[in-house]
């Protein structure tokens, strides 16, 4: 299966509609139905967020960072820190001063994330390039010593992240009521999304990128410097898990210092999913994934973990590399 | 006779032989050497930990590749044990049937797990033991007809194997014979049996096998070994090892919860002891396991006391909290993998052949 074909490959993106339709009679219901599917579609985009730069990371530069999930804790504790802080702001009913307050615990937690996150590739990731075995123990290691600082700086407990006033609630679509949150996680998610995918097709960078996913050797022989372009990757996907950190934190409504390595093992489960190293793959394994650990939660609340290492189990026996392959390696 | 004990693999520095000479007789001896029942129980834990590390480093060390799900097997023969015992009563043949249930359960899920992943791509194995092991966690605290829940199992062992079990009247060399201390020497006679078992393995044309996939995986493969099979085999035997050390730990603590056998922190000390002692080195386990576990409990009371002197700034009383013990794990095992990355075993094994040269 080439990566050059020019019609779309639209069998994995069925598969999403597919999904939910296939539960439908399961569930019963319309409106639950209806009610699951949009939590489970508000998930996926926030896991899509989360995923995106480790996959991009991994795709680049052959890196395959454990640590990925402490960057979502701290962007969901800098966000605590932040909204609680702007208590005015987030009270009121009005949802553009509660945006006001949102935004900027957004913009903090990303820029902490992504500084976080140098910090990271210079001292845990870039001794070990190159090294599969020993970046596995390091970035591991990397993650466990932030896990203990965020215990240090906010305290091991779990600390309450309430949704600002405007964004609770949900609305009435017939029977099925829709919370307003998971409406703005699909917003926002889709405009993360734009944008990554009009970076990644239109602009230069984007294009380098892609190249360098799909042979970095020879971008490198025509004189540009991966290195760089894969240091900027690496932070802009740490600010990207920060962010999507703040909005697991307000999804769940209440933030831990385990919750990296929570959410880690849905992002794995992901980008294995999707391929590693593809953004469009990473979006639909996350939808998948969000899907069906609200459809399962419903269902058979036990197995909802298994139920998606499953899923990954079958998407794998199908296309072994993925749903859409994209490094050579 | 111990040429072929050891399979042929001789410790290759004296250093190493008198530490390795030592830490056996301390082990041999430890309920006359240190008495007390903490001593005890630490020498048994020492036991435990060697079985499971050097089990562990079949994997890591040997073969090249990481899984975390370990811990999961480790639990899985605790749970073999813990479940059968508290169904069964506190029977040799209940025993049995957990061990059995056990080594059955990890053999199937980790030729699964092998035999899925490590077809696919080597690097998965890592990812999808981690999403593995945590839904198997999550099952074992809910399954709690099962398990026995958050709140584990609390189970008898046979009669011979209790405290209360006491054949004679007198002390031997002050030290009263109980059940305990058998169950210590049983322990202790598989551990040994156990390790000598593993250097057999990785001693053997098919360990050699694993080295060389370890190597150059591409080659091992172009010289006609199918390293999917062997690399899953050596999967599935290190699963039935940690298993067995897993039922070592039930039948010691007469205990298993999910925090004793499954957590993620034990998974993180088998990883910090592997590159301690020295990857791809069944000594080096048995090192690794004495340092760190004397050192856990030392290290803690020495934080304590950090913490304590440290008062006036809140912020490194903070860091210095007996609780954050797993920071301090976690940069030991950040430098060592930078810094140290033969272990002990590689430093004292290179030391001896600088000076043979």
């Amino acid at each position: 299966m080439s990566t050059v074909t020019r019609d779309f490959d639209w069998k994995p993106l069925a598969l999403v509609p597919a999904l939910a339709l296939l539960v439908l009679p399961f569930i019963g219901s319309p409106s639950t139905w209806l009610t699951l599917t949009v939590a489970g579609l508000a998930m996926g985009m926030i896991i899509f967020i989360i995923a995106s730069g480790l996959t991009l990371v991994f795709g680049l530069m052959d890196v395959l960072n454990f640590g990925h999930g402490v960057f979502i804790a701290l962007g969901a504790f800098v966000a605590t820190s932040v909204l609680g802080a702007m208590g005015d702001y987030t009270q009121s009913a009005d949802l553009w001063r509660n945006l006001m307050a949102v935004l900027p615990a957004m913009l903090v937690a990303m820029a902490v994330a992504g500084a976080v996150g140098l910090a990271f590739e210079r001292f845990i990731v870039r001794p070990v390039y190159g090294q599969h075995l020993k970046q596995i123990l390091i970035t591991m290691g990397g993650m466990i010593i932030g896990e203990e600082l965020i215990k240090v700086i906010w305290g091991p407990a779990q600390i309450p992240l309430p949704l600002p006033e405007a964004m609770r609630g949900s609305l009435l679509v017939g029977d099925a009521a829709i919370e307003k949150y998971r409406l703005i996680a699909v917003a926002v998610g889709l405009v993360v999304f734009g944008v990554l995918a009009w970076t990644l097709s239109r602009t230069k960078v984007g294009l380098l990128i892609r190249a360098g996913v799909q042979d970095r050797e020879m971008v490198e022989s025509l004189g540009y410097r991966i290195r760089r372009l894969f240091v900027g990757v690496f932070v802009v996907g740490s600010a990207l898990a920060g962010l999507g950190g703040v909005m697991w934190g307000l999804y769940q409504q209440n933030v831990i210092p385990q919750m990296g390595a929570q959410v880690n093992v849905l992002i794995f489960i992901v980008i294995i999913i999707g391929g590693l190293g593809s953004t469009g793959g990473a979006l639909i394994g996350a939808l998948l994934v969000g899907l069906m650990a609200n459809y399962t939660g419903f269902l058979v609340p036990k197995v909802a973990l298994f139920s998606n290492i499953a899923l990954m189990v079958a998407i794998l026996l199908w296309r072994p590399q993925g749903v859409y392959p994209v490094a050579n390696r | 006779m111990l040429n072929r004990l050891l399979s042929n693999d001789y410790p290759r520095s004296k250093v190493l032989a008198v530490i390795l000479v030592a830490i056996l007789i301390g082990l041999a001896f430890a309920p006359f050497l240190f008495p007390g029942v903490k001593a005890l129980s630490v020498a048994a834990k020492v036991l435990i930990f060697v079985v499971l590390v050097a089990s562990f480093d079949l994997l890591l060390g040997y073969t090249g590749i990481v899984s975390f799900a370990h811990t999961m097997f480790f639990g899985i023969g605790a749970y073999g044990i813990a479940v059968a015992t508290t169904r069964l009563g506190p029977t040799w043949t209940a025993l049995g049937v957990g061990i059995g249930g056990a080594l059955l359960l990890s053999l199937l899920l980790s030729l699964a797990v092998g035999l899925f992943s490590l077809r696919v791509r080597a690097i998965f194995f890592a990812m999808i033991t981690l999403a593995v092991a945590a839904a198997f966690q999550t099952l074992a605290s809910q399954l709690s007809d099962i398990t026995g829940g958050e709140d584990g199992l609390t189970f008898k062992v046979p009669e011979f194997l209790s405290p209360s079990f006491e054949p004679f009247e007198e002390p031997f060399l002050g030290v009263t014979i109980d059940g305990r201390l058998i169950c210590y020497y049983l322990l202790f006679v598989t551990a040994v049996a156990l390790v000598l078992a593993l250097l057999r393995i990785v001693n053997s044309p098919f360990g050699r096998v694993l080295q060389a996939i370890r190597e150059n995986e591409f080659r091992a493969e172009a010289i006609g070994y199918r390293v999917v099979v062997y690399r899953t085999t050596s999967s599935v035997l290190s699963a039935l090892f940690a298993t067995l050390a897993g039922c070592m730990l039930a039948l010691w603590l007469r205990y298993n919860g999910p925090d004793t056998s499954l957590s993620f922190e034990i998974m993180m000390d088998c990883l910090l002891i592997v590159v301690i002692g020295g990857m791809g080195t069944i000594y080096g386990s048995a090192i690794g396991a004495v340092l760190f576990l004397v050192a856990q409990s030392y290290l803690q009371d020495l934080l304590r006391l950090g913490s304590e002197a440290a008062t006036g700034l809140p912020w490194l009383s903070a860091l210095l909290s007996p609780d954050r013990w797993l920071l301090w794990l976690g940069v030991l095992f950040v430098l060592s993998v930078y810094y140290f990355p033969t272990g002990v075993v590689g430093r004292l094994r290179a030391a001896a052949a600088r000076k043979a040269a």
